[in-house]
This record gives C-alpha cells, sequence and structure tokens, in this order.
C-alpha cells in the first residue's frame, strides 16, 4: 500500500464513523415506537398505545389492565414501557413532531405545564368535570396546581411524591439522642456528626450529578436557606449568598459525615446503604419508606422512623413530584384515552390494586381519599399520616421565602432548566470532591443560568 | 476488458466491427455501471446524507421544547461551540482518556498474549476467560465495576486494598479519570492480547530456534526478532483500539457523568443532544467533532503508515 492508498482509505473511514457517533446518538431518542393504531372514536374496536416509565406503580397498572378491557371491551391498551431518560426523549420527539403513536404518556410534573402551554396536551378539565363520580376535587391540590395551565388540568397525577426525612431509630438509640418532629438542618448536621463512624455515614444525600439527582434534594435545602433559582424578574440567584451558603451546608456536610463517594450516590445507593444499616439518617423521596418498610426485602423494616423534611427558614421544605398521565393532542382517540386515563387515577382503581395486589402497592401521593382508606392506613402506618401530612403543606407556588415566575419545588419550569440544573449539577460535584471551590463552582453556575433566564424575559 | 479491445482492435482491421464493438463496449459498460449504482447510491445515501443533514442542523436554532422558535442561525451554534469553553477540555478529554487507556491495554496485552502463547494445561480455558471481558456489554461492564469492584463499603477492589492496610478509596469521586481509565483498560485489553497473539502466533518457530542455538538468550531473542515483528500487530491494534475507544460512552454515563474531567466529546454531544434538547448546537459539536478527527486521523494515519512502510522494507 502507498501513502495516496492509505490516505484515501483513511479519509472516507473517519468521515463514516463521525457520522455513525452522531447516527447513533440520533438513534437513541427514536427507539421504542408503538405501532399505529387502529380505529377511530367511533370504530368497533380501539387500541390504546400508552408510553410509560417502567416504575413499580406503572408495572401494578399493566398487571391490571385487564379489568379495565373487560369493562370497556372495544378499547385495548398496549403498554410501552421505557427508562425514565428514554420515555422523556421518546415522548419529546414524538409529541413535539406530531406522529401521533402514543395516546397517553406518563408526564413528569416538570414537563406537564411547559407541554401544556406548548399546546401538545389535552385539557381533561372538560372530561374530569362531567364525570361527578370521578371526584376532582379529592386530588391533592398542590399536585394538581403544578400541573394546571390557568386553571385547566393538563394530566391527571397517578402518584404523588415529597422529600422526607428518615432515620434509622436503633442508631439514634445507641447515640442517646431523639430525633424532633420538626428537624432543622443545623440539627441534623449535628446528629450526623455525632453518629458518624468508620463505617457508618451519619446522613446519605445524593451527590450524583443531574438535575434530578444532585439537584432534586438540593434544591429544596436552597429553598430553606431563603435562596432560589430566578427572582421574579427571571435573573438568576445562583451566587446570591443564600444559594452559596446552602450549598455549602450540603458540601460540609457530605465532607463531615455524609456517605464515602458522593459523586456515586442517589436514591438507589442511598437505598442500599440505609438498608444495610450503613447510613443513620436519609434525606429522600418519601417513596422510600415503602420500601424501606417492605418486610421481604429490608433488613431495617420496624427500625426506621420518619419525619419531616429539614427547614431553615421555611417552616416546610419537601419537594413534590408526580407522575401523571396526559393525553397528546394528536391522537385520534382522545375519548377512548380519557376513559382510561380516568379509570387509572379513579378510588376505584386504588381499591383494585389494594385488594388484588397488597395495599401497600396503592399507588400514593395522588389521591387525598387513599389516605383514609382504613387497609391503607393499617398497611402503611409507618409513613402514611407523615405523607399526608408533608403533601398538603408544601406549596408549590412559593416554596421558599421569595415568590418565584414559576409553580415548582425542586425544579423551573423552563426548557432550559434540566440543561442548566444538569450543568451546575457537575460543577458542584466538581466542588464535592474538592476539586473546586463552592464560590467558583457557583460563579460559573450563574453564567450558565443566566443564559437560560435571559430567554423568559 | 481493456485486453479483450486491445486484442479486437488489433485483430480487426474492418471499419464495421469496430464500431459494432464500440457499442456493445458502451452498452456493456451501462450494464454494469448499472449493477453497481444501487450499491453506490445505498452507501452514499446511508453515509453522507446524515452527514449533509446534520450540516444543514447545525445552522438552525433549534430547542426541541421551543417549537415556534425554529430559525436559520447562520454560524450562531459554531460561535457558541468556540465560545462556550465547553469544546476544548472535552477535546482534552478525550485524548487523555483514549490514549492513557490505548496505551494501558497494549502493554498488559502485550503481557498476556505472551503469557498465553506458552503451551500449558488448560491454555484454551484461560484462553477464554481472558477474552471474557472483551465480550461483556459496555454498560454491564460499567455497572459491576460501579456496584461490584469499585464501591466504597462492598467493592472487591477497596477490599482488597484493606487486606494491605489502605484506606478504601473513593474512585468516582475523587478520581474519576483513573476510574474510567481503569475500567477502559480491563475491556479493551483483550482486543489488543487478541490480535497480539495471532501475531506471536505467526512468528516463525525456526527462526526463533536459529537464535537460540545462536546462543540468544530468552530476553535477547525478545527483543531483537519478537518485538520487530509484532510492530505492525500493535500498530493496527492501536488504529483499532482508537477508534473504538474514541466514541466510548457508556462508563461515563454510567459511572460519572462527565465529572472531573471525563466530559469527552461523546458525552459532550450526547448532553448537548438529549438534555439540553439544544438538536442546532448539538449538530454544530457534531459537524467540529468531524472535522477534528479527520484532522487528528490524518495526522495519525501518515505518521503511522510510514512506520508500516518501515516495516515492510525490513
Amino acid at each position: 500500500m502507498t501513502t495516496r492508498t492509505m490516505w484515501r482509505f483513511g479519509v472516507p473511514a473517519a468521515v463514516t464513523a463521525g457520522v455513525m457517533t452522531l447516527a447513533a446518538c440520533s438513534g437513541a431518542g427514536t427507539g421504542g415506537g408503538g405501532e399505529a393504531t387502529a380505529g377511530g372514536d367511533g370504530g368497533e374496536s380501539v387500541e390504546l398505545t400508552l408510553a410509560t416509565v417502567n416504575n413499580p406503580q406503572m408495572k401494578d397498572m399493566e398487571e391490571l389492565k385487564s379489568t379495565f378491557e373487560s369493562e370497556h371491551p372495544d378499547i385495548k391498551v398496549k403498554f410501552v414501557q421505557m427508562e425514565e431518560g428514554d420515555l422523556r426523549a421518546a415522548v419529546t420527539a414524538d409529541v413535539a413532531s406530531g406522529a401521533g403513536q402514543y395516546d397517553i404518556v406518563t408526564v413528569g410534573a416538570y414537563e406537564v405545564p411547559q407541554w401544556a402551554q406548548l399546546g401538545w396536551l389535552t385539557n381533561l378539565s372538560p372530561a374530569l368535570e362531567a364525570d361527578a363520580d370521578y371526584d376532582v376535587a379529592d386530588l391533592f391540590p398542590a399536585v394538581t396546581d403544578a400541573l394546571s395551565v390557568d386553571g385547566d388540568l393538563y394530566a391527571v397525577p397517578f402518584y404523588g411524591e415529597s422529600s422526607i426525612l428518615m432515620y434509622n431509630k436503633d442508631l439514634f438509640e445507641a447515640a442517646g439522642l431523639t430525633m424532633p418532629d420538626h428537624p432543622t438542618w443545623t440539627e441534623v448536621a449535628d446528629f450526623a456528626k455525632q453518629l458518624k463512624t468508620d463505617d457508618t455515614a451519619g446522613i446519605c444525600l445524593r451527590g450524583k450529578p443531574g438535575w434530578g439527582d444532585l439537584f432534586a434534594p438540593l434544591t429544596t435545602v436552597v429553598n430553606t436557606f431563603g435562596g432560589q433559582w430566578y427572582d421574579t424578574n427571571w435573573d438568576a440567584q445562583v451566587d446570591a449568598q443564600p444559594f452559596q451558603d446552602a450549598v455549602n451546608f450540603y458540601v460540609d456536610l457530605l465532607a463531615d459525615a455524609g456517605q464515602s463517594d458522593p459523586v456515586s450516590y442517589s436514591f438507589t445507593e442511598c437505598l442500599n446503604l440505609v438498608q444495610s444499616s450503613k447510613a443513620a439518617m436519609w434525606y429522600d423521596a418519601s417513596v422510600a419508606a415503602s420500601i424501606l418498610e417492605d418486610e421481604s426485602t429490608s433488613a431495617v423494616a420496624g427500625s426506621m422512623g420518619y419525619v419531616h423534611a429539614p427547614v431553615e427558614k421555611t417552616t416546610e421544605s419537601g419537594w413534590l413530584w408526580s407522575w401523571n398521565l396526559a393525553v397528546p393532542n394528536t391522537t385520534k382517540n382522545q375519548v377512548a384515552a380519557e376513559t382510561f386515563v380516568k379509570w387509572a387515577t379513579s378510588k376505584e382503581y386504588q381499591q383494585l390494586v389494594g385488594e388484588t395486589l397488597g395495599w401497600t402497592r396503592v399507588p400514593p401521593g395522588a389521591r387525598v381519599s387513599t389516605y383514609s382508606i382504613p387497609e391503607y392506613e393499617e398497611a402503611a402506618a409507618a409513613f402514611a399520616p407523615l405523607t399526608l401530612d408533608v403533601m398538603n403543606a408544601v406549596d408549590p407556588k412559593m416554596p421558599g421565602v421569595s415568590p418565584q415566575p414559576w409553580v415548582g419545588v425542586q425544579y423551573v419550569t423552563i426548557p432550559e432548566f434540566q440543561d442548566v440544573g444538569n450543568q451546575v449539577a457537575q460543577l458542584v460535584a466538581d466542588a464535592i470532591a474538592g476539586r473546586t471551590t463552592v464560590e467558583d463552582a457557583l460563579a460559573k453556575g450563574q453564567t450558565i443560568a443566566q443564559e437560560a433566564g435571559d430567554k423568559q424575559k | 476488458m481493456a485486453a479483450i479491445s486491445s486484442v479486437k482492435a488489433t485483430s480487426d482491421t474492418h471499419n464495421g466491427p469496430d464500431v459494432e464493438y464500440e457499442k456493445r463496449r458502451r452498452f456493456n459498460r451501462r450494464v454494469s455501471r448499472g449493477l453497481v449504482a444501487p450499491a453506490l447510491i445505498f452507501s452514499i445515501a446511508l453515509t453522507q446524507i446524515p452527514f449533509v443533514v446534520t450540516i444543514i442542523f447545525s445552522t438552525l436554532n433549534w430547542n426541541q421544547l421551543r417549537p415556534d422558535e425554529i430559525r436559520f442561525a447562520g454560524f450562531q451554534n459554531f460561535v457558541e461551540v468556540f465560545t462556550g469553553g465547553d469544546f476544548l477540555p472535552a477535546l482534552w478529554s478525550t485524548v487523555l482518556i483514549t490514549s492513557s487507556s490505548v496505551i494501558l491495554s497494549l502493554v498488559f496485552g502485550l503481557f498476556l498474549a505472551i503469557l498465553l502463547d506458552r503451551k500449558f494445561p488448560g491454555r484454551a480455558a484461560a484462553r477464554t476467560l481472558a477474552i471474557t471481558p472483551f465480550l461483556v456489554m459496555p454498560a454491564a461492564a460499567a455497572l459491576i465495576w460501579k456496584w461490584s469492584i469499585l464501591d466504597v463499603n462492598v467493592g472487591m477492589l477497596n477490599w482488597g486494598l484493606g487486606l494491605i492496610g489502605i484506606d478504601p478509596v473513593a474512585w468516582n469521586t475523587d478520581l474519576p479519570v483513573v476510574t474510567i481509565v481503569m475500567l477502559l483498560t480491563w475491556q479493551y485489553t483483550p482486543f489488543f492480547m487478541l490480535i497480539l497473539l495471532a501475531g506471536l502466533q505467526s512468528q516463525n518457530r525456526e527462526v526463533l530456534e536459529a537464535a537460540s542455538v545462536d546462543g540468544a538468550g530468552a530476553v535477547r531473542t525478545f527483543r531483537a526478532m519478537t518485538l520487530p515483528h509484532l510492530r505492525q500487530y500493535a500498530e493496527i491494534s492501536t488504529l483499532l483500539g482508537t477508534v473504538m475507544l474514541v466514541q466510548v460512552f457508556d462508563p461515563i454515563a454510567i459511572m460519572t457523568k462527565g465529572t472531573g474531567g471525563t466530559k469527552t466529546l461523546s458525552y459532550l454531544l450526547y448532553e448537548r443532544a438529549f438534555i439540553g434538547l439544544d438538536v442546532g448546537q448539538a449538530a454544530a459539536f457534531g459537524v467540529v467533532t468531524v472535522i477534528v478527527t479527520i484532522g487528528i486521523a490524518t495526522i495519525a494515519l501518515r505518521t503511522m503508515f510510514k512506520v508500516f512502510v518501515d516495516g515492510e522494507v525490513k
């Protein structure tokens, strides 16, 4: 081979390699599609395609869909289950391009108001209010607030959650400490330092970079320290003193009394640590309590205590998240889709789950009446009253001490936020690892956040 | 066909058949072109259309969540690529992670190949085991490393360090680049080993025997005979290994999430496209990445090629 032939071989190969990298990236977003749906509203039989996250509660829904199908013989429901990230990409691509392969989608609380404003989702209020049995008023107001645009509901919560502080009662007893019902972060940091030993973390906190990982709990800390992402003029407040205080507190707490290797840790990792009694406290999603109390899989069932999210300057500090069912505007089967959405979020569905699958598996945090079902109260006695309390107390319109121009606790409902949150999380992770200071990280974060804020003005 | 036509041209002196022959030749050429065309069009469509589309996307202002603001933006995206401050660090991370992994894999691969070239009982089983890391899915490998090997509490590596009195290391937090390079080296060493082993086995045993008869020791034989022989194999494995390692994504997405200097170009591109949802900017990053890759590949291939020629001359 001569230089020329090698050169001729080399360049197309390099070009192809580059193109394939791109193609591989763009391909990831389009996977997991369903077939076109058959029939229309007036047709004989309708097959609905439902795109959903592969959470346990959604798998339960798929298990029970035959009950719906026997009640509505003309409607079949096909489930397409995906990882959270894949679902977001697939549904965004489908809805944004108007492809219309999904009749029902599960959408996170972060996206619902944005997609509703873009006109991608069907207004569900008329259908829900027309049905007196459905009882819209029974849905948690804090949750529906976050899903509404101008008073109209564009998605229905399937289950909701807040964040709580969980602690190991055995470790607290052994150290002679008592956890108050409404702890402050200062108290929690104090406990954590006393409980920290060589092989036990005082507290487990998420450190994995990502707007939904690290910044879910961290934003609630920022809120209660008096900080916020944006003020009412959409000016970024990331390098403001309260934001800095909060992040410094979080980073110091991790360094002094947190788990080792914090950047690896998010929900699942902390869950493992707590289940093996290697963390005395854990601040995370309330849904964790039901997993920790499951006697068949958890070694700490019965020895955990649950209290309100720690606060500093606010009275409550829990976050608010819900997975919701929405009907994209592009569906050809709107009526059938609404029928299924109503069924899956009805009181009857909760009874059905309790009776066939067990009462601990009832989707929590969507309906107030869930918490007065006697069987559920008994099965979830350790954490249900607290969850009810917290879900009623959080205020997504003003979670911190200052007013904010969006509705949401641990996220900002602008398209740029997942990008901003992610980049700032990476900077903070560098601060956690000691590669940079919190001050430097947040100074860079301010620039990133301000760019996104300017687009809202 | 050229040979036939010259034979015909010399044997046929008449004008008529010559014209007829010319016609047939043209017809033949048309047929063969027609036969090749589908494959050619297919490969052009498959490789070049996505690239052209990417270039078009790179000139648009297009965020997926702002469908009402899609418009032509000229070179704005490219300006952002170079002024945003993400590109050069990502390029450096890519070069650092790729080159360290390739060099380490080459060294370990050579070592393993030499060991496995010897005859010993259970050699077939040992070879199969040594290849296994390369056969594991990258995402699965990253999860195994994250949970079973590097975990601070229950990881095997930290347990091993504990035995010799070293405190557990928070690999992912404190040493992200080392973590990724370690995993990639583990995963790609078998690939280098396979190619180098093929090289070792193609070596002429008689030459080695002759060397030992002439009184050359094992080290001398290895340095003077085996290493030069392996040179081409090392170069090919380095080239192929680099091509594969440059696009590594899974361990970064699963373990470090791009922190601490592990944000390579492929991860950065993913972030712009699927977290930033900024199609235009992601495409611009893609185009620049391709241009830079071509540049580096050209230089690398040219210098490497000299080495190939030298090897052949010897």
